[in-house]
């Protein structure tokens, strides 16, 4: 088969899952909506496979390929098509999505079902990565900002989940309405290019676009910074962010899933695919860098001081993602996109890990509450101490090498890219000592009174409540409720993080430097018109590189062991005496506050203005207006309907006379 | 042949129709007048018709009966009705229509 049908096949898996768990769910019995859910990515993820095996029997420079289903309009110069592209870049990122998205529904499985969504949830699981799917495959814009609302769409679903949970459709709303915002930004990216290009099919754009721009036109730097806009809304760069903490509202796989592994790498694909643009608005590349360098800086300080288990990861997660998008922007894409890969492995494995913990907890996500679960829960804290050593970049494990990647050919730039490079190994010792804030204050220390119960083999259960408010959750609408499902008691939660474990360390090896180059040479048929992709930085350099990342990773780690378990009191010293900066982190660099007082308050004032003052004089005033005009002229009309029908036969007889005279005048003339 | 003392005997009986559709308030007569009218212009249709050796006035003429006679149904059905339900027949008085 060709790789492009592969590519159908892999969109059509996903939806089909989704099309039949949606519409079927009365008759389908049992859980087995959730393995008919999993079959399915699974199955995606085996044509994903085919289609690379295809694509690795072709020589490198032809491995683009696109195809066809109808065409969807044609008007104008307009071609839009149904079409997919097949290429290096696609099939990596189909790769990540549905390799992860398997585990992730696995997980599942055995993780929500006790929940009265079930179904529900698996249709919309399914619904997502098609989406996914359809974004990374798009052949041209049209397709690609379709999957792209798409996402936004799911994630919406996916967020409010838990409807009756007033936090959880907030965050729903609020994810919703950033993500607009940068569907906005992509859909005038798309107009621009429209208008420069003639074409919106993406390879014809690629080719077009070194052609039509000078480096850094103003247009072909707006087209970039529009794109950007739309890559910080999905990957939650500052200051498009503040969805991302809040969507941790949502079931913990979709946490995993969406907010960490896949969705959120969007904006690092969309980067990464419109390298073409980004290099001729160099401009537009830095400011996308500058945003990436800010957002991993900013998220990794507030991971500092947020004390909810989920939201940490979360910030975490837009941490990483800011490397990467700081990394596509540089020009290391192989580097950026290997980031993606291992960062996947690893953030969703500590998703995994910390959903057995809350589970453990009876859905409390404090982490003040937890500790000491390292012999009651001793896979789970294996596997999340697994995952806060790749994500410190522990020496050997998956993130050491790809981090390291991307601040090595930051440093090897050179110019003023250092600073990216400075930056960078500041957040990663930052992420080193949050990482372990997460491993050492979970696993070690005095176990809390949950712990102990677990270590006698009862599992706490306790009235679900929101920690958010304090209300009571309502499990008639699918809360877990009472039932918890932890790793050590249900086999498929296992296997899945066993996989992403081994994952998590080992993934790094497909791209050590100087000894295999994996990704590096496959991702090149995607790259090769790039000026930056064979640019790299010498074997030696990377190594140096990976040695400071070493020193910096183990002292972050080292800095964690003592402030958390050597001398337990140190933090709360410090939120003595540093009050304001510990509010001013806790309250997540008042970003929340200032985009209420940029926008939410003047949007609302307009919106009482409109309608205190403009909707009762001005569009009230128009209304009457035109009422008493048209009254005043049917009265002037009424008049001529006497009701005499003798005075109607009059009119008549009068009006022919004069008709008839008049033919006599013009006809006599 | 001369077709004017046609048309002038046409045009008196058009003018009779007339001045009772004006001057008249029973609806009787108003009709009575509004046949008068339709007969007057059939009149002129045939004089026409034989003068110029043409048919289809003629066709005409029997068209124009075929409405009269049905405006006469209708016509006669409200003055009947409007009598049994002790409506005044006076046109001026059944003005009900007045905006």
């Amino acid at each position: 088969m060709e790789p492009t049908t592969y590519g159908w096949l892999v969109l059509a898996f996903p939806l089909a899952g989704s099309v039949l768990i949606g519409l079927g769910y009365r008759l389908l019995p049992g859980r087995s909506a959730g393995w008919i859910g999993t079959a399915a990515i699974a199955l995606s993820f085996a044509a994903t496979m085919g289609a690379l095996t295809q694509l690795l029997d072709l020589p490198t420079e032809e491995r683009q390929l696109t195809s066809s289903l109808y065409d969807y309009a044609s008007a104008g110069g307009l071609d839009i098509q149904l079409s997919i592209l097949v290429d290096p870049l696609a099939v990596y990122m189909c790769l990540v999505v549905t390799g992860i998205s398997t585990f992730i529904h696995l997980y599942s499985v055995s993780y929500l079902s006790s929940d009265r969504g079930y179904a529900r949830f698996f249709s919309y699981l399914n619904f997502f990565v098609f989406s996914m799917l359809l974004l990374v495959l798009a052949g041209n814009l049209i397709l690609l900002i379709v999957g792209w609302a798409f996402v936004g769409f799911a994630s919406y679903a996916l967020i409010s989940f838990w409807y009756r949970r007033t936090t959880a459709t907030e965050a729903g709303m609020k994810a919703f309405v950033i993500n607009v915002v940068g569907d906005v930004g992509l859909v005038l990216a798309a107009l621009f290019i429209f208008r420069e290009l003639g074409t919106l099919d993406l390879l014809a754009i690629f080719e077009a676009a070194p052609e039509e721009f000078s480096t850094n036109e103003s247009v072909a730097v707006a087209i970039g910074l529009l794109l950007l806009v739309g890559a910080a809304a999905k990957s939650a760069q500052v200051p498009l962010h503040t969805w991302l903490p809040d969507a941790m509202e949502g079931p913990t796989p979709v946490s995993a899933l969406i907010h960490a592994a896949t969705m959120v790498t969007a904006g690092v694909y969309l980067i990464a695919r419109f390298h073409p643009v980004y290099e001729i608005a160099l401009t537009a590349a830095d400011v996308a860098a500058i945003v990436g360098l800010a957002t991993l800086l900013i998220a990794a300080t507030i991971a500092l001081v947020v004390t909810d288990l989920k939201r940490i990861i979360a910030y975490s997660t837009m941490s990483q993602i800011g490397y990467m998008v700081m990394g596509v922007s540089i020009g290391a894409y192989s580097a950026g996109l290997f980031h993606l890969m291992t960062h996947a492995f690893f953030k969703a494995l500590l998703f995994m890990a910390a959903g057995s913990v809350i589970a453990a907890m009876a859905n409390r996500q404090n982490i003040d509450l937890m500790g000491g679960f390292r012999r009651a829960l001793p896979f789970t804290s294996a596997t999340l101490l697994i995952g806060c050593l790749a994500l410190a970049a522990f020496p050997g494990t998956s993130g050491f090498f790809s981090k390291d990647e991307i601040l090595a050919f930051a440093e090897h730039r050179g110019g003023f890219y250092w600073v990216f490079a400075i930056g960078g190994y500041v957040g990663a010792l930052l992420t080193a000592f949050y990482a372990f804030r997460i491993g050492f204050r979970v696993v070690f220390r005095e176990p809390v009174p949950e712990a102990r119960e677990l270590e006698q083999g009862h599992l706490v259960h306790a009235e679900p409540e929101n920690p958010a408010t304090g209300e009571k959750e309502d499990t008639d609408v699918g809360f877990p409720g009472p039932e918890h499902h932890i790793a050590e008691r249900a086999w498929p939660m296992r296997i899945a993080m066993s996989v992403l474990a081994v994952g998590a360390l080992f993934a790094g090896f497909v791209q050590v430097p100087g000894v295999t180059d994996t990704i590096h040479e496959f991702l090149h048929g995607s790259f090769e018109h790039s000026g930056f992709y064979e640019d790299i930085p010498s074997d030696a350099a990377e190594w140096r590189g990976l040695a400071v990342g070493a020193v910096i990773s183990l002292a972050g780690i080292l800095l964690a062991a003592i402030v958390y378990l050597r001398r337990p009191g140190t933090t709360a010293g410090l939120v003595e005496r540093f009050p304001a900066l510990h509010t001013f982190l806790e309250r997540k660099w008042y970003f929340d506050e200032l985009i209420d007082a940029v926008i939410v308050r003047p949007a609302l004032g307009f919106g009482r203005w409109a309608d205190r003052t403009f909707e009762r004089y001005v569009v009230q005033g128009l209304v009457l207006g035109a009422i008493e005009t048209a009254r005043g002229a049917n009265a002037a009309v009424r008049v001529a309907q006497s009701g005499y029908l003798r005075s109607y036969a009059l009119l008549l007889v009068v009006g022919f006379c004069g008709l008839g005279v008049y033919f006599l005048i013009a006809g006599g003339s | 042949m001369d077709i004017t003392w046609y048309l002038v005997l046409s045009a008196l009986i058009f003018a009779v129709g007339v001045a009772g559709v004006l001057l008249r308030r029973s609806p009787l007569v108003i009709l009575l007048c509004l046949e008068l009218m339709l007969n007057a212009g059939n009149l002129a249709l045939l004089a026409f018709s034989r003068s110029l050796g043409n048919e289809e006035g003629q066709v005409f003429a029997l068209i124009v009966m075929v409405v009269a006679a049905c405006e006469v149904v209708v016509g006669l059905g409200l003055i009947v009705a409007a009598y049994r339900r002790r409506i005044p027949l006076n046109v001026d008085e059944l003005r009900s229509l007045r905006g």
